[in-house]
C-alpha cells in the first residue's frame, strides 16, 4: 500500500457532556487517521459516540459538552505560500475555528435534510451564502458557482432550482441541496453524518454514487457516520466500528467484513438480514449498550457478549494488532496471545464464506 | 376459503383535492388480500403511497373508493358504531416514530391501558393494571417500566411500547407503518423477532409498510410492491425475490446495499424510470404469471421484461 498524506489525525479524543444526572463520558479516547482521498467510516449503535467524534472534529459540540483530552490534528498546505501547516482543532478558538476551518476545510451534510435547510429561503441564497461569507465572493460569482455545484449534484435545471424554496424539493433532492452547500467553499473533508439513513433505498444509491463520483473528481476525504453495514460496504476504504465510547475494532473493509475478530463486530455482521440467509430468526446482540453515567470497568461490551472472559469484567482491553496485517486492530482480550481461542459463529462463518465465493 | 382471508382490499382508492383543480390520486386502485396469520410487506419509495393505504385500511382517512373487507364486514363506507368498534379494536397501528407517537405526559401504563379503558374491556383499574402487565412481558419489557414516561426510554424499547400498545387489544391485524425504519440495524432485528414471536404465539397478521426490502423478506409472506398508486407486483416472498420481473422491482432489488464489499463495489443498478413503460399504469392489466405472482403491464412488455 503506497503511503498517502495525512490529512486528519485524531488522537485519544475524550468528549463528556454534563447533564443534571451526572457527567456522561460520551466518547472515551477515539484514534482514527484519514489520508488524501482516503473514505473511512465509522460504525456503530445509536449512542455509541460515533457524532459526537464527528461534530468534535467540526467544532460543533454543544454548550455541555468539554473536550477533556485528545488532539485532532488537521494539516493542510497554505492557499498562499504552499507551506504546510498543522493545527489542533481542540486547541483552536471558535473565532479560528470559524475563519479557518469550519466549512472552508472542513464540511459536514447531517442525516436530515429537511432539518439542515433553512425553510425561509430560496436553495439558491443558501448556497451562496457560505461562499459570500467566506470568501466575499460578488453575487454574480457566487451564482455563477452556485449553479455550477447544482450541476454537480445532478439537478440539472439549476437556474430554475435556485429560486425554489426547500419544501418544494423531495427528499433526495433536499439531500442534494445540503451536499451541494457542503461543497461550495470547496472543503477538503467531508463529513457525512448518515447521510441517507432518511431515504429510500433507491435515492440512497444514487445519493452514494453521487458522493463518489464528486470525491473522485475532487479528491475529497470523506467520513462516513452510519449505522448500516451495507452503505458502509460500498463506499469505504477503512472501517472503525464503535462501542460505547471507544473504537473496538479498526480494519480495511476486507479486513472487516472477510476477518472480523470483536464479538461486536460480529453481531453487528450477524444481525444485517442479507437477501439469502434462510434462517427464522434473525441474529440480535442480547442486552442494550452501556449507561454512559456510570463508570465503565472492564470491557463494556462484556455484559453482551457470550464469549466474555473473567479479566473482562476487570479491565478495559488494550488494542491488540492482528498478525499479518498493519491497519487491523482489535480491542478484545480475546486477541491476547494467552487468550482462550475461540471462533466467530458458525451462521457467520458460513456467511462470509458465501460472500468470499460473490454470492449475494 | 373466505374463512382464512382476515383482510381483503379491492379497487381502493384515495385521492386528496389540494385545489378545485388538482387532485393527488394517492393510491389509485390496488387490491390484495392478507391470510389469518401471514404478514403482507407493502414496500415502495416515498410518495408511492404505501402509507397512505395502510391508514385508508384503518380508516384513518375515507376511502375515495374501492372495497375494504375485513373479516368479511366492509369497512370503507360510513361507520355504524358497533362496526367502529369492532374495527377499532381489532385493527391496530404501529408508527414509524416511537417518540412522536406516544404521549409525552404519560405513563407507559396509561399509553398502553387507554384503549382498554376507553373500549371498556376492563372495568376496574386493577384489571387494566394486570393485562398492562402481561402484555409488557410479552414485548420484553418489566413491570418496572409501566411507571416511566416515555422519554426514559431507549429508541428499540419505546418501539416496543407502541407494540404493547398496539397488542394490548387482541387484534386481528396490526398495521406496522415503517415500524423499524428509525431504529439501529441491531435493535431492528430485536423488534422484527419480537414480532415474529408474538405472530407464532397469538396468530395475529400484520400489514407490514416499509421501503427496505431486506427486511420485509425476513418478515413476510406475500409481498406488494407499489409505485405511483398502483401495485405493480406482487406474489410471494420466492416468487419476488427469486424471479421479479417488472423493472421498478428489479430497481429496487438492486439498490438494497448488501453486507458485501466485492460484490457491492461491482453492481450496476437498474435504473428505473416511468417513461421506460410502453403504456400507463392506468391502462395496463395485472398480468398473471403464475401462482400468486402477479404483474401489472401488458401482455407485450411483460414479455419483454421475463427475456431480459
Amino acid at each position: 500500500m503506497e503511503e498517502k498524506e495525512l490529512i486528519l489525525s485524531v488522537k485519544d479524543l475524550k468528549v463528556s457532556f454534563k447533564t443534571d444526572n451526572g457527567t456522561v463520558k460520551a466518547v472515551r479516547g477515539v484514534n482514527f487517521d484519514l489520508h488524501i482521498g482516503e473514505t473511512i467510516a465509522i460504525v456503530g449503535e445509536s449512542g455509541s459516540g460515533k457524532s459526537v467524534s464527528a461534530k468534535a472534529v467540526m467544532g460543533l459540540l454543544s454548550n455541555n459538552a468539554t473536550i477533556e483530552g485528545g488532539t485532532i490534528y488537521y494539516t493542510w498546505n497554505d492557499e498562499y505560500t504552499g507551506e504546510k501547516k498543522e493545527t489542533d482543532i481542540v486547541k483552536m478558538s471558535g473565532e479560528d475555528m470559524q475563519k479557518i476551518i469550519r466549512g472552508r476545510k472542513i464540511a459536514m451534510v447531517f442525516q436530515d435534510p429537511m432539518t439542515s435547510l433553512d425553510p425561509t429561503m430560496t436553495i439558491g441564497k443558501q448556497i451562496m451564502e457560505p461562499m459570500i461569507v467566506h470568501y466575499n465572493k460578488s453575487k454574480a460569482e457566487a451564482y455563477k458557482k452556485a449553479v455550477e455545484l447544482l450541476k454537480l449534484v445532478g439537478i440539472t435545471d439549476g437556474e430554475r432550482r435556485m429560486k425554489n424554496y426547500p419544501h418544494q424539493l423531495s427528499g433526495g433532492m433536499r439531500q442534494r441541496i445540503v451536499i451541494a452547500i457542503a461543497l461550495s467553499c470547496d472543503p477538503y473533508v467531508l463529513i457525512c453524518d448518515e447521510p441517507t439513513t432518511a431515504l429510500d433505498v433507491t435515492i440512497q444509491a444514487k445519493i452514494l454514487k453521487l458522493i463518489q463520483d464528486i470525491q473522485k473528481q475532487k479528491e475529497l476525504s470523506v467520513i462516513y457516520i452510519t449505522h448500516d453495514l451495507g452503505v458502509v460496504a460500498k463506499v469505504a476504504d477503512h472501517i472503525n466500528v464503535m462501542y460505547a465510547g471507544k473504537i473496538v475494532e479498526t480494519g480495511t473493509t476486507e479486513e472487516i467484513f472477510y476477518d472480523p475478530r470483536h464479538p461486536y463486530t460480529w453481531g453487528l455482521l450477524s444481525s444485517m438480514p442479507d437477501m439469502s440467509t434462510e434462517s427464522d430468526t434473525l441474529y440480535s446482540i442480547p442486552g442494550t449498550p452501556p449507561n454512559m453515567i456510570k463508570e465503565i470497568t472492564g470491557d463494556p461490551f462484556a455484559r453482551r457478549n457470550p464469549y466474555a472472559l473473567q479479566i473482562d469484567y476487570r479491565l478495559e482491553p488494550p488494542m491488540f494488532p492482528v498478525k499479518g496485517s498493519d491497519t487491523h486492530k482489535v480491542a478484545s482480550w480475546l486477541m491476547h496471545e494467552k487468550a482462550p481461542k475461540v471462533e466467530m459463529p458458525e451462521t457467520l462463518k458460513k456467511r462470509i464464506e458465501a460472500m468470499k465465493r460473490g454470492d449475494k | 376459503m373466505m374463512s382464512d382471508t382476515i383482510l381483503e382490499v379491492k379497487e381502493l382508492k384515495q385521492y386528496f383535492r389540494l385545489s378545485r383543480k388538482e387532485i393527488v390520486r394517492a393510491v389509485d386502485g390496488i387490491s390484495f388480500t392478507i391470510e389469518k396469520g401471514k404478514t403482507y410487506g407493502l414496500v415502495g419509495e416515498s410518495g408511492s403511497g404505501k402509507s397512505t393505504t395502510g391508514r385508508s385500511i384503518i380508516r384513518l382517512y375515507k376511502p375515495t373508493g374501492g372495497q375494504i373487507l375485513f373479516q368479511g364486514t366492509d369497512i370503507s363506507g360510513k361507520l355504524k358504531a358497533d362496526e367502529k368498534k369492532f374495527l377499532h379494536t381489532k385493527m391496530q397501528m404501529i408508527f414509524q416514530d416511537p417518540m412522536a407517537c406516544l404521549n409525552p405526559r404519560k405513563k407507559v401504563i396509561d399509553i398502553i391501558g387507554e384503549g382498554l379503558m376507553i373500549h371498556k374491556v376492563c372495568k376496574t383499574r386493577e384489571e387494566m393494571e394486570q393485562k398492562v402487565y402481561q402484555i409488557l412481558d410479552l414485548v420484553g419489557l418489566s413491570k418496572e417500566h409501566a411507571k416511566r414516561y416515555p422519554h426514559q426510554f431507549s429508541g428499540g424499547q419505546r418501539q416496543r411500547i407502541g407494540i404493547a400498545r398496539a397488542l394490548v387489544l387482541e387484534p386481528d391485524l396490526i398495521i406496522a407503518d415503517e415500524a423499524i425504519s428509525a431504529l439501529d440495524v441491531s435493535i431492528q432485528a430485536q423488534v422484527v423477532n419480537l414480532m415474529k414471536k408474538i405472530q407464532k404465539e397469538t396468530g395475529i397478521a400484520y400489514l407490514f409498510i416499509a421501503h427496505d426490502l431486506s427486511m420485509v423478506k425476513y418478515i413476510s409472506d406475500h409481498i406488494g410492491v407499489l409505485h405511483l398508486g398502483h401495485l405493480v407486483e406482487s406474489g410471494s416472498v420466492e416468487e419476488i425475490f427469486e424471479n421479479p420481473i417488472h423493472p421498478y422491482t428489479k430497481s429496487l432489488l438492486t439498490a438494497i446495499p448488501v453486507p458485501n464489499p466485492r460484490v457491492e463495489r461491482t453492481k450496476v443498478l437498474h435504473e428505473y424510470d416511468i417513461s421506460m413503460l410502453d403504456c400507463p399504469y392506468t391502462e395496463s392489466k395485472r398480468i398473471y404469471i403464475g401462482g400468486t405472482h402477479y404483474v401489472l403491464g401488458t401482455e407485450d412488455e411483460v414479455e419483454k421484461w421475463r427475456k431480459e
